[in-house]
């Protein structure tokens, strides 16, 4: 016979069941989009994509250079700003071009990167994704017999790939010639002394370390967004438009997060 | 075999069996049960429109049959064929056979209509760009929508919206279409256009046809069966003609009131008001006294489809009826669409010589007249020779209606043509 629950067991067992309800969906959403995941990577390597990636890594690539281009020279300019102060007072100014460089190359030029681009082209993944979610759309795809992850998730995928690690390359160059700007122009380091520095400082590793970081982050990002998109139609919190507006925000804040726990974990693997 | 309304639809021999069967098909949403224990048909060959009132789970039945959902309970079988079983070749081939035609069109926003009526062909079939090219331009142009291929979908207007969903649904010349509200928000001529249009590629391309729609009822000249969705059930399965006469409450809350008192294209009187007219009118007549019907009809309705479009093929249904009202109903005649290019004028108070007297004013008016809006409908610079045809009959009430119509149809004479070059009508001496 079982017993009548009385309000203290209550009290006590309602936040556990909340806290296993939430550790259950963690889980499942984990599981769906791992499944989702390596569905699209399998699904780039069919016929029929080259000219859907290609669109996409301009849409990705080509048309976030501007803005990445622009970050890393603020980036690279405040960095040489702040760091010739510092070691102006330890008497090693002269390493500021290693500082710049090692700097922007393993952290900053991955991280700066994926963060721009999430911003720029994630969100823009999830809207248009969400919106072919929820206007019918994809339900078209389906009954046009076009598998709807192959033709509007795996591009991006491939795309976000090629164009992460470009686009961090970008951000790097501009980035070591912002530091130049502030360093050398304007506060008198000696030119030749910076660029020794950055050359001699940055190794191979360091550069394909970032890149691999940068590679993981588009993986990261395109996943998330284009997940967030696709399944815009299931949210229990709102419907529509709305919906669309929340999923966004949601694969934005997400990919962030990820990115920056990533950045931690590639990077514990790397050193 | 034709059945049914005379709907100029040809039925192709049924096979064995139903081509779609749904037995027992139950879908639940949340708490909420859509459909309960369904069973239909779907026949080869036949255009099939499914009707009931908003939100009763249309569109849902039309997607089990696709496969975008599916049923929580009961099977959908495809020629005898348990969909659910089906191994990943047979339902490939399956699905290859189907196009969808969505409520709210899906077009793709970041596509060009072109792009988005080629896409079916691009990513599904291995057709070379040149043959995707004349097949797409060529739905187009039978769309009349050639102007716009280079537009983009938020740059047209929603009837052309619609028109580029139905040629993206047929470009790929699939075995069974469905239709999914096809006529939502157009006006009354573009909404007979487009039920023109599916009955006309239907008899063409012999396509099985599946629709939704709420134009009642006009849908009942271009279907072949009529399955009416009510509290999750089919509780009819028939002809237009049987389900004139199915009693259910189903007609009472949603039928009656779409059927209305007029028709939307012609004015005149839906066929359901049209027959409850007939009998009360002729029960006050006597058994000796006579009444005379008169039918009109539109000589090769296809040809004028063909060489002028369906809007203006629908606009010269409406003229047409806009005249015979305005000089029948003055001396107490009422009139309905019989088929899709025939109206009968029942003339309760007349006899035959008054009504002659009439048809020659109706002439005249007609000459002088003409049906001036026609060549707006139609595309510039297309020409096309065309007939009115009228005959007389007279009966008395106790004769079935249909044989007086019959035999008025076999009164039929010319009584006026419509000659491009004079942009009127000229009397056939």
């Amino acid at each position: 016979m079982t017993e009548p629950r009385d309000a203290q067991t209550t009290s006590v067992t309602t936040p556990i069941n909340a806290l296993g309800r939430m550790a259950l969906r963690v889980i499942d959403d984990l599981g769906a989009i791992a499944i989702f995941l390596l569905k699209s990577l399998f699904l780039i390597f069919r016929p029929k994509q080259i000219p859907l990636i290609v669109q996409q890594v301009y849409y990705i690539g080509a048309r976030s250079a501007t803005i990445v281009m622009l970050v890393g020279l603020f980036t690279g300019m405040v960095l040489g700003l702040q760091l010739y102060y510092t070691l102006v007072q330890f008497g090693s100014a002269g390493v500021l071009g290693s500082a710049v460089g090692l700097s922007l190359v393993r952290e900053l030029g991955p991280v700066m990167t994926a963060i721009m681009i999430t911003a720029r082209a994630g969100s823009s993944m999830t809207t248009e994704i969400g919106i072919q979610r929820i206007s019918e759309q994809i339900d078209a795809l389906t009954t046009m017999r076009i598998d709807p992850v192959r033709f509007l998730v795996s591009p991006r995928l491939a795309a976000s790939v090629i164009s992460f690690p470009l686009l961090t390359a970008f951000f790097d160059l501009i980035g070591i010639l912002g530091g130049f700007f502030t360093g050398v122009i304007l506060l008198g380091l000696d030119a030749g002394t910076y660029f020794y520095r950055v050359r001699t400082s940055i190794e191979m590793q360091d550069i394909t370390g970032g890149f691999a970081k940068a590679v993981v982050f588009a993986v990261i990002v395109s996943t998330i967004c284009c997940f967030q998109g696709f399944f815009t139609h299931l949210r229990k919190d709102s419907y529509g438009a709305k919906a669309v507006g929340l999923s966004t925000t949601s694969a934005v804040v997400l990919s962030c997060v990820m990115i920056l726990i990533s950045d931690y974990v590639v990077t514990s693997f790397l050193l | 075999m034709r059945q049914g309304f005379p709907t100029g639809v040809r039925v192709m021999a049924t096979s064995m069996g139903p081509l779609i069967e749904f037995r027992k098909v139950t879908k639940r949403f949340d708490n909420r049960t859509v459909l309960d224990a369904v069973d239909l048909e779907i026949h080869e060959g036949e255009v099939s429109t499914i009707i009931g009132k908003s939100g009763s789970g249309k569109s849902v039945l039309l997607k089990h049959i696709i496969g975008l959902l599916q049923p929580d309970q009961g099977t959908i079988r495809f020629e005898g064929k348990d969909i659910a079983a089906m191994t990943r070749i047979e339902w490939d081939a399956y699905t290859r056979q189907i196009s969808y035609m969505f409520q709210n069109n899906a077009l793709f926003d970041s596509m060009s209509i072109f792009e988005n009526v080629a896409l079916p062909l691009r990513q599904g079939t291995r057709l070379g760009k040149r043959e995707i090219e004349q097949r797409v331009r060529k739905r187009l142009e039978q769309l009349e929508l050639g102007d716009v291929m280079a537009k983009y979908p938020s740059e047209i207007s929603g009837g052309m919206q619609k028109r580029v969903a139905l040629a993206r649904a047929l470009v790929t010349d699939p075995k069974i279409v469905l239709f999914d509200e096809p006529t939502t928000g157009q006006d009354p001529i573009r909404k007979n256009a487009i039920l023109g249009m599916i009955a006309e590629y239907h008899r063409k391309f012999e396509f099985t046809a599946v629709l939704i729609s709420h134009e009642i009822p006009d849908v009942y000249f271009i279907s072949n069966r009529i399955l009416a969705l009510y509290d999750g059930k089919i509780v009819f399965q028939g002809s237009p003609e049987d389900f004139e006469s199915f009693d259910h409450p189903f007609r009472d809350e949603f039928v009656r009131s779409l059927e209305g008192l007029q028709e939307e294209l012609t004015g005149l009187y839906s066929r359901r008001h049209f027959k409850v007219r007939y009998q009360t009118d002729l029960a006050r007549k006597k058994p000796h006294e006579e009444y005379v019907a008169v039918l009109f009809s539109i000589e090769d309705m296809d040809a004028i489809i063909a060489n002028l479009g369906h809007d203006a093929a629908q606009e010269i249904i409406r003229s047409l009826g806009t005249y015979i009202n305005k000089h029948f109903g003055e001396v107490g005649g009422f009139s309905a669409r019989q088929t899709i290019n025939e109206i009968g004028t029942v003339l309760p108070f007349s006899d035959l010589e008054e009504a002659e007297r009439i048809l020659e004013d109706f002439i005249v008016d007609l000459k002088d007249q003409g049906f001036c809006n026609v060549y707006p409908c139609a595309e510039p610079g297309r020409c096309f020779e065309f007939k009115i045809m009228a005959g007389l009959s007279q009966g008395k009430p106790q004769v079935e209606l249909e044989s007086i119509m019959e035999f008025a149809r076999f009164n039929q004479q010319e009584i006026a043509r419509f000659q491009c070059e004079l942009r009127r009508i000229a009397i056939d001496a």
